[in-house]
């Protein structure tokens, strides 16, 4: 922990818990190894979908139009946004913070 | 509003305080320490009187924190319990498993004495035990018996532990030596080994009682109460003689001599005999005992040798310059003497959180001349305290029924104490000598305790802060 120094075995034990709560599990790895995390929403861990780990919903997709760049750029999803690869590369660049200028965000006619 | 943001975060319960010109958290449920910064600080003031997270994490922002930074702050309190939510389950101390390994043995030796202290638990006044028609001396098989019981109880510890007690332990020293052989050689067998120690009034000492303690690593303390006429005012013979001039080249015989382990003293502390600092000095730096322990005399507060409230206080008072100079030795790197200060460092260090006083009934037992099994050395021979037999092991319920009521979960008055984690409503017997009930919390001295366990947090933090391996030492010292 960042802000809390543990000074005993109890408080050492409580500091290596919180740690492993933000920890990725690693299975059958080499120690110091990183885990593989491939790309894709379905199986990237990044939060968006339902809770974090601790439970909490504050700081997800809120609000939801926040998860159009999860769609968009880090995994395509032809069923609800354009093609940002090939045909529409363009097609956020008057948006910049998705949760102001949404709004700037069109509908695209193939 | 998610639920998140609409949790209301309140101070968990811990105690907190200052050393060395820092904050510390001590986490009551855990009995974890933890040093503080200036974020966490403020945090714990701002939910002081209870705050939602989003208007945490707003007020933290507003300070100059982003809102990553703010979020992680409030986890990391929020995870560690040192803040809590409605969501926060309490988790209650949990029983102790059914098969708990017995680790130490007490073996009363004999239960007659050569001395006539008259504040003794043993034959005072307010004693438990009832030896009339029991006998007097251990035999060998009685006491064989127990070191195969020991052994049989221990599960897997490799080394366990046999204190020999008494009334006086030396007035059967030809048995303490048969068990010591015997029960190195079954141990041995087993590839394990035994720890001893015995506790004594020193007056039979002699040279070759001293040289074989100390050939057999047998750790001693000797019970004594200081100078001569502090001394000399209870722990007297049959003939009210005092002890002190019999005892004191005996004691300086056995410092000199016992080569393999350090050499305590457990000083009783009663109505007159109050001065700690003087009897330290005495102890410590006229006969040379390596540590001195002391507690109160246990006893019905009506007797004439009970220390009243404004002795105990004066006891503090004393207690508390011993523990200033034992602080300025630790930040020296210098262990000093004083081993109540010391024993609850090594509590601190390893964070116990008691579900019993001690482990009396659990881990340790006693067992008298008779054969009988008690939950400790004070309640042998004791007919209403009786836990089994050696021949025939420990019952079961008695034991269920004596660590149910000695259970920190049943002793309501504690728990809203901070010293709780270490204390854990304190001595059975004192318990049973006071209130009648060996469960009972004893509330007589719990102003005491609580003072006395935030002085020693104070120094755990003060140490902690400037010499923080000094601490390293604790963690092979016993605790609990």
């Amino acid at each position: 922990m960042k802000h809390m120094r543990p000074l005993n075995r109890k408080a050492k034990r409580i500091d290596q818990f919180v740690a492993s709560l933000d920890e990725d599990v690693v299975a059958l790895q080499n120690p110091g190894a990183r885990p593989h995390v491939p790309m894709g929403c379905a199986l990237s861990f990044s939060p968006g979908w339902e809770v974090d780990s601790g439970g909490g919903t504050a700081g997800l997709c809120q609000p939801v139009e926040r998860d159009i760049y999860d769609c968009y750029v880090t995994c395509f999803w032809p069923a609800q946004v354009p093609d940002h690869l090939n045909n529409y590369p363009d097609w956020a660049s008057k948006c910049a913070v998705a949760t102001k200028d949404w709004r700037k965000l069109d509908l695209v006619y193939p | 509003m998610t639920a998140t943001e609409a949790r209301v975060y309140t101070p968990g319960e811990f105690k907190e305080f200052d050393a060395a010109g820092e904050t510390f958290l001590y986490l009551v449920p855990a009995g974890a320490i933890f040093q503080l910064d200036e974020t966490s600080r403020l945090v714990l003031d701002l939910v002081k009187q209870g705050m939602p997270h989003d208007q945490l994490v707003a007020a933290l922002t507003e300070k100059g924190y982003s809102i990553g930074d703010a979020e992680e702050i409030v986890h990391e309190l929020h995870m560690s319990r040192a803040i809590i939510s409605a969501d926060t389950k309490p988790e209650p101390v949990a029983e102790p498993p059914a098969d708990f390994p017995l680790m130490t043995l007490v073996l009363n030796l004999t239960n007659q004495c050569n001395l006539s202290c008259q504040y003794c638990y043993e034959f005072g006044e307010d004693k438990v035990a009832t030896p009339e028609g029991k006998p007097k001396f251990m035999d060998y098989e009685t006491a064989k018996q127990s070191i195969d019981y020991l052994l049989a109880s221990s599960g897997e510890r490799e080394t366990v532990h046999v204190t020999f007690f008494g009334g006086e332990t030396l007035m059967n020293f030809p048995l303490l030596k048969q068990v010591v052989t015997y029960a190195n050689e079954t141990a041995a067998a087993q590839g394990r080994s035994i720890d001893f120690s015995l506790t004594t009034n020193a007056t039979l000492l002699t040279p070759q009682i001293v040289e074989f303690l100390s050939e057999n690593k047998i750790g001693v303390t000797v019970s004594m109460d200081g100078p001569p006429e502090l001394h000399d005012k209870l722990r007297v013979f049959a003939n009210g003689k005092g002890s002190y001039d019999i005892i004191a080249p005996r004691v300086r015989a056995l410092i000199a001599n016992h080569k393999t382990r350090p050499i305590t003293c457990r000083v009783t502390l009663t109505n007159g005999v109050t001065d700690v600092v003087r009897i330290y000095r005495h102890l410590k730096d006229e006969l040379g005992f390596h540590e001195i322990g002391f507690a109160p005399v246990t006893t019905s507060p009506d007797r004439l040798y009970a220390i009243n409230e404004p002795g105990m206080h004066g006891v503090l008072k004393q207690f508390h310059i011993l523990a200033d100079e034992w602080l300025e030795y630790a930040l020296r790197g210098e262990m000093h003497g004083f081993s109540n200060v010391s024993d609850t460092m090594a509590e601190l260090y390893q964070g116990v959180n008691k579900s019993h006083p001690c482990g009396a009934g659990l881990g340790l037992v006693g067992v008298g001349p008779s054969g009988d099994i008690a939950p400790c050395h004070r309640f042998v021979d004791s007919d209403t305290h009786v836990l089994g037999h050696i021949s025939t092991g420990m019952d079961k319920e008695k034991q269920q029924d004596f660590l149910g009521r000695g259970h920190i979960n049943t002793k309501y008055d504690c728990h809203t104490c901070f010293a709780r984690p270490l204390c854990a409503g304190g001595c059975h017997h004192e318990a049973y000598v006071r209130y009648g009930d060996t469960g009972h919390p004893n509330l007589h001295y719990c102003d005491w305790i609580r003072e006395w366990t935030e002085t020693c947090l104070k120094i755990y933090g003060t140490v902690s802060a400037k010499n923080p391996a000094f601490l390293e030492q604790f963690a092979e010292r016993k605790a609990l």
